[in-house]
């Protein structure tokens, strides 16, 4: 069974979002994705800076087997990425939740974390 | 509901994840497919391959149907127990299937791909006629591969009354004891057996192999192990419409003797003086290297500048060299430089002479 954390916020296309203290948000992937992924071998970043759209596609990762696009959940601008991550993309197989966060955005409007899942919610996407 | 094999139960117990193939629920990992990868690489790992069909092949005329249903010559076989990969072709040359064909005592034992069974045993059942054979398929029989540098002694240490026949098996050579089948082959570029064992007896032998400390490894450590190998996948790298000249098995094919009149001879025969006479057409597989970060995929579009196109049939990510690593089919002028297209860009990759690794050393 996977892991959904009930302190997350979660989208269907299996990226989790945390509210920080300070009004920004982290995201990641969920464990639900990295089991379906597989070994994750390599993690591509969007540029610091970027100004994107919900539902854009912003980032990559890629298992041994298949390559998948990371979505923005929300509409913002990308604060900081994972450097990490990129030089260690394994982490996103052994620690979703801490260690692999994608990437930190700067919301366009807070009332859209009123349009995520919660964790029962998100748990039922995944039957 | 998809086909079971009688280690179904421990898979689950090594909380292995299922998925199906071929109509079968086979364990793609138990985890972590890159650790099983490189517990064969580095000891010795274990996979179920009990899904694969196995046909016995006995009669008078065994030997003369062998050599007209197979590109490869069985008459090659001088020893008992020694094996032969080999195409199984159509009239127009293309691959049914590939198999592995063993000598037995005046019989012959073929194992051929859980994914084309039943076209492959109507072929075979259709071209035996005016042969005096019969073909019985032996569904009671599970097999286990067991793979690695330390695999050999691992069976000989759980299995010590088929030590003396293990240490006389040469590679590519099988031998039975009882309803047991001990062969010293498989699909992954290491030293190791695959073991072929009544359905009954699997469960215990396999208990018994883990306690040795194997690891089991699913389908996805097969793929990317038998990748590194350079061997050939049916279905990725060649199929029915490709010709085994296209797809790397030309060493497969017995031209001699001259008179043996294999099926898809003519066919293949009339490929060769066409790639003789216009090699700017003919096609011919090479391995491929990422030296920037991505991972090739199958079919995406190769393209070799001045030269032509050609595709990628098996891309993956090689745990042992940790970077992409792929087969493709390209136009035969290529010669150590390409671009692939992945996610529409176009990134530059080196050609190279299969195998990528063997025996756990990089072999380019």
């Amino acid at each position: 069974m996977s892991n959904i954390p009930a302190e997350l916020k979660y989208v269907t296309s299996h990226e989790w979002i945390r509210l920080e203290a300070d009004g920004t948000v982290t995201i990641g992937i969920t464990d639900f994705a990295q089991a379906q992924l597989g070994d994750v071998v390599f993690v591509e970043l969007p540029e610091v800076g970027t100004e994107v759209e919900a539902e854009q596609d912003i980032a990559v990762v890629e298992s041994v087997k298949a390559a998948s696009d990371i979505y923005a959940p929300l509409a913002g601008k990308i604060i900081a990425v994972n450097d990490a991550l990129v030089d260690a993309p394994e982490m996103a197989n052994e620690d979703p939740y801490g260690n692999a966060w994608f990437f930190k955005m700067e919301l366009a409007n807070a009332d859209d974390l009123n349009n995520l899942l919660d964790a029962d919610a998100y748990a039922a996407a995944c039957e | 509901m998809a086909k079971q094999t009688a280690l179904y139960a421990k898979h689950l117990e090594a909380n292995g994840k299922i998925v199906d193939f071929g109509g079968w629920d086979m364990p793609i990992h138990y985890g972590s497919q890159i650790q099983e990868h490189k517990a064969v690489r580095e000891q010795a790992g274990m996979f179920d391959v009990s899904h694969m069909t196995i046909v016995d092949v006995r009669g008078p005329d065994a030997t003369a149907y062998l050599q007209k249903l197979l590109a490869n010559d069985v008459a090659k076989l001088k020893e008992s127990g020694k094996a032969l990969y080999s195409g199984m072709l159509n009239n127009e040359g293309g691959v049914i299937d590939d198999l592995i064909v063993y000598k037995m005592d005046g019989w012959y034992r073929t194992v051929v791909n859980c994914s084309t069974r039943e076209k492959d045993l109507e072929w075979m059942s259709r071209q035996s006629k005016g042969f005096e054979v019969s073909l019985t398929e032996r569904p009671e029989l599970a097999m286990v591969a067991v793979q690695g540098p330390q695999a050999i002694e691992r069976v000989k240490q759980v299995k010590p009354e088929a030590a003396e026949l293990i240490d006389g098996l040469n590679i590519f050579q099988g031998k039975g004891k009882g309803e047991w089948f001990l062969a010293r082959t498989g699909y992954t570029g290491e030293d190791g057996l695959e073991i072929m064992v009544p359905e009954a007896e699997v469960a215990a032998f396999w208990q018994q192999l883990l306690d040795a400390g194997v690891a089991p490894a699913g389908l996805g450590a097969r793929d990317t192990l038998r990748l590194e190998a350079g061997m050939n996948l049916y279905g990725n790298d060649m199929d029915e419409s490709i010709s085994p000249l296209q797809a790397g098995m030309g060493w497969t094919i017995a031209w001699e003797p001259a008179e043996r009149d294999f099926i898809g001879r003519a066919a293949l025969e009339a490929e060769k003086a066409a790639r003789a006479a216009n090699p700017q057409q003919a096609l011919k597989l090479v391995g491929l290297v990422l030296e920037t970060r991505g991972v090739m995929r199958s079919h995406q579009k190769v393209v070799v500048e001045g030269i032509g196109e050609g595709e990628v049939t098996s891309g993956t990510f090689s745990p042992s060299l940790e970077y992409s690593i792929a087969m493709a089919r390209v136009p035969v002028g290529t010669t150590d430089k390409c671009l692939v297209e992945m996610r529409g860009k176009l990134v530059p990759a080196r050609v190279v002479k299969l195998p990528f690794v063997r025996n756990g050393k990089q072999q380019f």
